[in-house]
């Protein structure tokens, strides 16, 4: 690992001007993609701004329908919280699947939102949700957020404080994880709203995505036999050790079914 | 940059470079070898401690995370205060054979304890799940899935811990 200055903000202001100060650092959140990256010398940055110290980004509330995730919260204490296990139990089923416990215990929403991975969870649960994305600028729809392969719409001295979620009527997520990092070969949410209904992939592709066809059958009837016979076009999709694209296409309609067995049981 | 936490019940202040790691920290500056490292991509476990009561990766945690906490490490394990006792837990794994090469077991054995504290009767299975973040090459898991839980019901019996 090189070495970096460490900052350690208790203002957000503060943290986003030292992000802007120096162009070559980056935030630190739990440190569970970055420290492992800066072992490997995959990035070098030149100083890190420890998000750890920021007052009210974290914990998770509730108001108008909407949860509130700060964007410090752990993995486990969303897979814990009575408050999300009440109003979006699928979300906290999803943050309950994420890696392991030790990785639960230091990896946070904002972190695994900002980085984007094509493999990670939460991309789902936000695109799936509808989600909003509060950062030190702006807010940002889901739908505007994600630009696949950890590109994502953040500026550099960007920070993401928390992410509102809408609660659904009804909700749930089906991932087939890859045995050693229990990443998602394909994860899908598929939530049941006011105003229709959204399915959203995670894993399958170079990044989050959502399935209109599934969306249109779900909407008229939402049972898993609705989308049995949508087969997803694997084309464009990813081929690796874990999984072919053909494989991945297939994995979709599987994993769709399920979510839809775990939303109903949940309703 | 100078930073001060509470080491296996001990407060320490040290001055260390901000791109240290806390397994370095433990293993080369303060002679504390019982953390193990066997991955560089956060994946084995070996390295599993307790920052303010929560099992997380040495490997993986920056040392300036430690500042205002409280780290304990398989040195930290004891029986009875004061006492040259094995923690239960660890009492557990020699009872149940829970290891052969020992190199995983440290961290096993902390991660195991974390679980413990969670929750007081573990099924096979809540187990299983929990040691997901641990790899064994030798064992094959059946003994330590044992050792863990007769560990659990030894803490919660006995009364004992760190
Ligand atoms: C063994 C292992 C298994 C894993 N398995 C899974 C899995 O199954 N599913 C899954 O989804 N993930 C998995 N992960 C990843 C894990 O969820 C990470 O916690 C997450 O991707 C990053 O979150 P972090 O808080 O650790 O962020 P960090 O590693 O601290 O940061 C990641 C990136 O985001 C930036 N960043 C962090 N916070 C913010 C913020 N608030 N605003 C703007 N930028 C920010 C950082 O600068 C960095 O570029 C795994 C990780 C490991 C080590
Ligand atoms: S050394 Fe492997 S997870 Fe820390
Ligand atoms: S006892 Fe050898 S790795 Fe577990």
């Amino acid at each position: 690992m090189r070495s970096f200055a460490y900052h350690q903000p208790n203002a957000i202001p503060e943290a986003v001007s030292l992000l802007a100060e120096q162009p070559e650092s980056r935030p630190l959140a739990g440190g569970m993609t970055l420290i492992p990256t800066l072992k490997q010398r995959l990035a070098a940055p030149a100083a890190l701004v420890d998000l750890a110290g920021l007052p009210d980004i974290k914990g998770c509330s509730n108001g108008n329908a909407v949860v509130t995730i700060g964007a410090m919260t752990t993995h486990a204490e969303v897979a814990s919280s009575p408050l999300v296990k009440s109003q979006i139990p699928a979300l906290a089923a999803l943050a309950s699947v994420i890696g392991d416990p030790a990785v639960r215990d230091r990896g946070t929403i904002g972190g695994s939102v900002a980085n984007n991975d094509p493999a990670a969870d939460y991309p789902a649960g936000v695109l799936g949700l509808g989600a909003t994305i509060v950062t030190s600028a702006r807010e940002i729809a889901a739908e505007n957020f994600f630009f696949g392969l950890f590109e994502t719409a953040l500026k550099p001295n960007e920070i993401i404080t928390a992410i509102r979620f809408p609660v659904p009527l009804s909700a749930g997520y089906a991932k087939f994880k890859a045995p050693a990092s229990r990443y998602a070969v394909v994860g899908v949410f598929v939530a049941k709203t006011a105003t229709g209904v959204r399915v959203a992939v995670t894993g399958a592709g170079s990044g989050v995505f959502r399935v209109p066809q599934m969306e249109r059958a779900l909407a008229e009837a939402f049972d898993p036999t609705a989308i049995a016979a949508i087969k997803i076009d694997a084309e464009g999709l990813t081929s690796d050790i874990h999984a072919d694209a053909g494989y991945r296409a297939h994995l979709v309609t599987v994993m769709a079914k399920r979510a839809v067995a775990t939303a109903l049981g949940a309703a | 940059m100078q930073i001060s936490f509470t080491l296996n019940a001990k407060p320490v202040t040290l001055d260390v470079e901000p791109a240290t790691l806390v397994t370095e920290l433990l293993r080369e500056h303060l002679n504390l070898t019982g953390t193990h490292i066997g991955c560089d991509t956060s994946q084995c476990g070996a390295c599993v401690v307790h920052l303010d009561g929560l099992a997380v990766k040495s490997c993986t945690l920056l040392a300036p995370a430690l500042q205002g906490k409280s780290l304990v490490t398989i040195e930290g394990l004891q029986g009875a205060p004061g006492s040259n006792q094995l923690h239960p837990m660890q009492e557990a794994f020699r009872q149940h054979h829970g290891l052969q090469c020992g190199f995983c077991t440290p961290g096993m054995v902390m991660s195991a304890i974390a679980l413990a504290h969670a929750k007081a009767a573990l099924t096979e299975a809540e187990v299983r799940r929990g040691l997901e973040g641990n790899i064994c090459r030798c064992t094959g898991y059946q003994n330590i899935v044992l050792a863990v839980m007769a560990g659990t019901a030894a803490m919660h019996g006995a009364g004992s811990g760190e």
